[in-house]
């Protein structure tokens, strides 16, 4: 048995296919994976996310460390509440986990980081922050929900308490705000709208089933997963790991480089990459045959090289596979794939593929 | 948990078999494997006419979740195959053992039964397995 959320009751009752996921049980789906995706991309659904690690930074010189630890530059967060999407890297320039922070007083940040990651990244982060006399809590006995969909904004927000219900309303999007002892911010891993609800464990049944009764759909992993690759949002483990730079999954754009004296880790080995030559290109794949893309495929450049996919799948709202690709450099918009010994052709697409209910390729 | 066909065979790899009045052999997958793998989307089919051996790759299914093969459960030629999943493989979750079928084979030998499975041995498969 493993680690189960404090909505692990309330998965079971809606007949939830239970499956491990980084030593958590947690729901694949309840019935329908396709369905799961449809609902969010055209109404609301709602998944739990309690497995993720949420872990409280403060201290004097906690921005000070915080440029210190990440890619990006959390001098961008001006607002309190405001959210910013970094990665952590390792000396070598390779991630150690992608993560959001948010940014709650001068003192005080909250990051979010990944279930599976959850150890290294304590350790990784105490380790750095030593010096820096910041104090670190993991805060395991807060629960987290996702609401997700064009609706779900509308029928989550009765969950918030009234006096807070118009400023949550009123969130900008990569923005939250604490409502006495909720924290919900206008974010999520699926390229829709809705809210990512942080609150005590204790009180996370009640608001599931009460989202559930306002005719939110619960969703699984699964759908979480074709949603987020329509999405081309990464996912750690599977488009880049400790080996692979921002810069060869697709993250240029989350890695500030002005100051140019603000010295972050990872960044003198990124600096070379940064105008190599060879910097392999992170790309969006649709595949023109029929068939499906899965992770690891080989891709095929003619004359070029070969690259791999690092998450494929089949696309509920476009009706055919897609991917995220690492491929050699080079101008090129056609390759082919290696599915089981046969080559099937496949199109470069500017992602996202899928963005707030509508194709964005295409097809 | 529904109830299983009672005119059909099964095999350990979940798939099940009827045989035809015509000597052919109509195969699919069961009710348990494609909700072992969640919504289908696509299913690679073999060549009418092709031959099968017992036991190796005929076709593949692939959910939203993964790719998986199925097996051939008897050796012989494949007479027919469900062109209508190409466009719909998902009737492979809504009706595995009527419009959901896979491929009809004719049998190159007498088939055995007794390396098969009665509903109510299959049956007792998936309650082991439910445990």
């Amino acid at each position: 048995m493993g680690s189960r959320t404090p909505l692990y009751d309330q998965h079971v009752a809606a007949n939830a296919r239970i499956v491990d996921f980084g030593g958590w049980d947690m729901p694949l789906h309840y019935g329908s994976q396709t369905e799961e995706h449809h609902a969010v991309r055209t109404d609301a659904g709602v998944f739990d996310v309690s497995h993720m690690t949420i872990v409280d930074l403060s201290g004097e010189k906690v921005r000070e460390f915080l440029q210190r630890l990440v890619a990006n530059d959390v001098a961008k967060l001006e607002d309190y509440g405001k959210a910013l999407y970094t990665c952590m890297l390792n000396p070598a320039g390779g991630v150690i986990d992608d993560l959001i922070i948010y940014f709650l007083a001068d003192t005080e940040y909250r990051l979010i980081v990944n279930a599976a990651t959850r150890e290294k990244d304590l350790a990784w982060i105490r380790e750095q922050a030593a010096p820096f006399d910041v104090d670190v809590l993991e805060r395991a006995e807060l629960a987290m929900i996702a609401v997700q969909g064009p609706h779900a904004r509308k029928l989550a927000a009765p969950c918030i308490y009234a006096e807070w219900r118009e400023s949550a309303l009123d969130l900008k999007p990569f923005n939250g705000l604490q409502a006495d002892d909720i924290f919900v911010a206008r974010t999520g891993y699926t390229g829709e709208d809705g809210w990512e609800i942080v609150l005590p464990a204790a009180n996370a049944p009640r608001v599931w089933d009460r989202l559930l009764a306002a005719g939110v759909v619960p969703c699984g992993l699964g759908a979480r997963d074709t949603l987020r690759l329509e999405a081309a949002m990464n996912l750690y483990g599977s488009d880049m790991d400790e080996s692979i730079s921002p810069l060869e999954a697709g993250l240029g754009w989350t890695v500030a480089w002005e100051p140019a004296e603000r010295d972050f880790i990872g960044r003198a080995p990124m600096e070379a990459l940064r105008s190599s030559p060879d910097r392999r290109r992170f790309v969006g794949l649709l595949l023109e045959d029929r068939g499906v893309l899965r992770n690891h495929q080989k891709v095929v450049v003619e004359g070029i090289g070969e690259g791999e996919i690092t998450s494929g799948g089949f696309s509920p709202t476009i009706g055919r596979s897609i991917a995220l690709a690492r491929v050699p450099a080079g101008n090129y918009d056609r390759a082919q794939v290696d599915v089981r010994g046969k080559l099937l052709n496949v199109r470069i697409v500017k992602t996202p593929f899928v963005r707030n209910g509508q194709i964005r390729i295409d097809v | 948990m529904n109830e299983l066909p009672g005119d059909l065979l099964y095999t350990k790899d979940h798939e099940w078999l009827r045989r035809e009045d015509d000597g052919t052999v109509t195969i699919g997958i069961t009710d348990h494997a494609a909700s072992s793998l969640g919504d289908l989307v696509y299913v690679e089919l073999p060549e009418v006419e092709q031959d099968v051996d017992s036991g190796g790759e005929m076709a593949v299914v692939e959910s939203v979740k993964a790719a998986s093969d199925v097996y051939a459960p008897i050796s012989g030629s494949v007479v027919a195959v469900n062109e209508d999943l190409a466009d719909d493989p998902e009737k492979i979750n809504s009706e595995p053992y009527g419009e959901g079928w896979i491929v009809r084979i004719a049998p190159s030998d007498d088939v055995d039964e007794s390396e098969l499975m009665s509903p109510d041995d299959y049956q007792q498969l998936l309650d082991e397995l439910d445990e």
